[in-house]
């Protein structure tokens, strides 16, 4: 093994200009120290007004009762799971880059897993919304935990998907807060010994935990990622299949299949690349960090979005051969009626999800489209569109009609209060991304000056002779000492 | 405890690499060495041991499984066995999620834990920081002084090997409970709590 990791001369920098490492922590702690612009405040401010809405149209849902949704149907999941299942989605991709990609050697991660993560955790959050109040008498939701009670005992079914789904979510849910949090702690720590005002220091001394950088605790620091993120790579495929199972294990025509939980994985990837990239196109841009989330940033996390969505794309063909194939009445009717047939009620969504999530993505072969941020950016949010598009064709065209026709319903569609509920998740979301993005690190920076040398674009071409150099040779021939 | 210690700060990793290689041979004693990012072989330099903590999240882990197809188990066969349409009462395979989703939720809270145990860190934990840059760009090796040491010779040593800032501080090298937007003062182990 060399003294520093090999990077090829031929792969671009990771970093961008010339920088040493006072200049990493401008660039990245820079933006932490200033005043939040105007900008700023109208954003947060929209986002609030969204979250009002959204906890008004809770309140109604509370005090009411699920009536306030039009799900008083076959279609009792309607927008709600719709959208449970696109945030879970959504949060996906955060741990994929900084847990898989970290196992996988993948330096690029460094310069966008920090936002990644964040959004994980609040796409997390939101997601944990919709089950919660689905409930109806959300005041009960404590039912859902396994805990000696008064009442028998009565322990929840842990046969049951929907249980399986309540440890799968808040788990990803902590380990993902924990994974983030530790790796926050150094640049807290360089925020901390920064600060001027002493509301700062006091704040930023309290969330550093007392950080000092000690080569101990880095030891354990880094022995800490590696493991967390082997824990968190499987818990991650873990959740959406076990999301997927909400559907595979029940026997509704369009549900029951095998191939749910790697298509769903795929999917989640899939949108959480996008929503990464609609993100951090628009926070590199506000906080001036195109050195750090470079073009080629874009590029790689575009061409995952190509990868997914080819993934997702052969799941649709596949899942509509086996409908066929199977010979089995009610499954080829949910495909062949309620999904393909384009003058079916929601033959627009089906349509819309084909071309958002297989179609359009597939422009990404091309390079030049592909390192386009403004492209880019269109794309994702097109994406997303796709993706929440697919959540909606596979729980409303499976149940509205089932096996009895005379239960058939008239068209779904939501209420206000249903619509208001989304829309104060994106409240909930924004308000979390911006405080995130004001006052925390939106770059991991101790991890990128630990690869500034190795990728930076002023150093690449003078650390040959360090790359060359054997660790073992270096300790036995150089620093030679009696332990 | 407060004792005295020599710091001195490097601005490159080589520098550092090789200023720990003579320190260690002249036979001080480093105290620790301060980074802002992590710095691979370092720990081994400066003669540190492995860290055991992914053994404890394999305990934790392991501990999380027990718990979850223990409970389950126990729950579903002597606690309140019941009829889940013909279901066994101790299907393995329905426990599989759940047991993973434990084993996982265990075992990385409590190496969280540990490690903040280990490294003695939560909110309101303050320690001395010999220098403020090494959050920022400088690595910074402290030497510990003995009764018989010459600070100044040291600093010189230091000096020496590249070190761009030298100074003596006399610091507490332990953690106590404190404010940072406080003046950073030197705190007498009786006046206040002072763990090691």
């Amino acid at each position: 093994m060399s003294l520093l990791k090999y990077e090829s001369q031929l792969r671009e920098p990771l970093i961008d200009g010339v920088k040493n490492y006072h200049q990493v922590t401008e660039d990245i702690i820079g933006p932490v120290e200033t005043k939040p612009t105007k900008l700023w405040w109208i954003g947060l401010s929209i986002a609030i007004l969204l979250l009002l809405f959204g906890v008004y149209s809770v309140y109604r849902e509370v005090v009411y009762g699920i009536g306030q949704w039009n799900i008083n149907r076959t279609v009792g999941w309607g927008w709600d799971i719709t959208n449970f299942v696109w945030w879970i989605g959504i949060g996906h991709a955060g741990t994929l880059i900084s847990a898989i990609l970290l196992l996988f050697g993948q330096k690029w991660r460094t310069g966008v897993n920090r936002a990644a993560e964040a959004m994980t955790i609040f796409a997390v959050m939101c997601a944990g919304q919709f089950p919660i109040f689905h409930m109806g008498r959300v005041w009960m939701g404590f039912f859902v935990l396994p805990y000696p009670n008064s009442r028998g005992p009565v322990w929840p079914n842990f046969n049951s998907a929907l249980l399986w789904d309540v440890f799968a979510v808040s788990t990803y849910f902590t380990v993902s807060l924990l994974f983030w949090y530790t790796g926050l702690l150094p640049d807290l720590a360089t925020v901390r010994d920064r600060a001027k005002t002493k509301f700062r220091k006091m704040f930023y001394g309290l969330a550093s935990f007392g950080w000092t950088g000690s080569t101990k605790h880095w030891q354990r620091q880094e022995s800490l990622a590696l493991v967390l993120a082997g824990l968190a790579t499987p818990l991650v495929l873990s959740v959406h299949t076990i999301v997927s199972f909400d559907f595979a294990t029940s026997v509704i025509p369009g549900w029951h299949t095998t191939i749910f939980p790697p298509y769903f994985v795929a999917g989640a990837v899939f949108s959480g690349f996008a929503m990464v990239q609609s993100l951090l196109i628009i926070t590199r841009k506000v906080l001036h960090l195109e050195d750090y989330i470079t073009i080629g940033h874009i590029e790689a996390m575009n061409k995952v979005i190509v990868l997914t969505g080819s993934i997702v794309g052969c799941a649709y063909l596949s899942e509509l051969f086996v409908a066929w194939y199977s010979m089995n009445t009610y499954e080829w009717w949910a495909f062949r009626e309620n999904r393909v047939n384009i003058f079916s009620p929601y033959g627009w969504a089906y349509y819309g999800m084909i071309f958002c999530n297989v179609v359009s993505p597939q422009l990404f072969w091309s390079r030049k489209l592909r390192r386009n941020p403004l492209f880019t950016f269109f794309m994702a949010v097109l994406v997303n569109v796709g993706m929440w598009f697919e959540r909606f064709v596979i729980i409303v065209t499976s149940i509205y009609r089932d096996y009895l026709p005379s239960s058939w319903t008239t068209y779904y569609s939501p209420s206000i209060w249903e619509i208001g509920f989304y829309l104060g998740t994106f409240g909930l979301f924004f308000i979390l991304y911006f405080l995130f993005a004001k006052y925390f690190p939106v770059i991991a920076a101790a991890e990128i000056k630990a690869i500034l040398k190795t990728s930076g674009e002023n150093y690449k071409d003078k650390m040959s002779d360090l790359e060359e150099m054997d660790t073992n040779k270096f300790y036995t021939q150089e620093m030679e000492h009696a332990h | 405890m407060i004792k005295k210690f020599v710091v001195g700060s490097f601005e490159e990793e080589r520098d550092l690499f090789a200023a720990v290689k003579n320190v260690r041979r002249a036979g001080y004693k480093i105290h620790d060495v301060y980074t802002p990012f992590p710095i691979h072989g370092l720990d081994k330099a400066i003669g540190l041991r492995e860290t055991s903590l992914h053994t404890m999240g394999f305990i934790y882990g392991i501990t999380g499984t027990t718990i979850a197809i223990g409970g389950m188990g126990w729950i579903f066969t002597t606690d309140w066995p019941l009829n889940i349409g013909g279901k066994p009462h101790f299907p393995l395979p329905a426990f599989i999620p759940i047991a993973f989703e434990l084993t996982v939720l265990l075992s990385a809270v409590g190496m969280v834990w540990t490690f903040c145990w280990l490294c003695k860190m939560m909110p309101g934990v303050k320690k001395h920081h010999f220098s403020l840059r090494s959050t920022d760009d400088l690595m910074t090796m402290v030497i510990e002084c003995t009764p018989n040491s010459n600070a100044a010779e040291i600093e010189t040593f230091l000096t020496e090997n590249r070190a761009i800032e030298v100074n003596t501080q006399e610091a507490e090298e332990g953690w106590w409970f404190g404010r940072y937007d406080k003046e950073q003062k030197l705190y007498r182990a009786e006046e206040v709590g002072v763990g090691d």
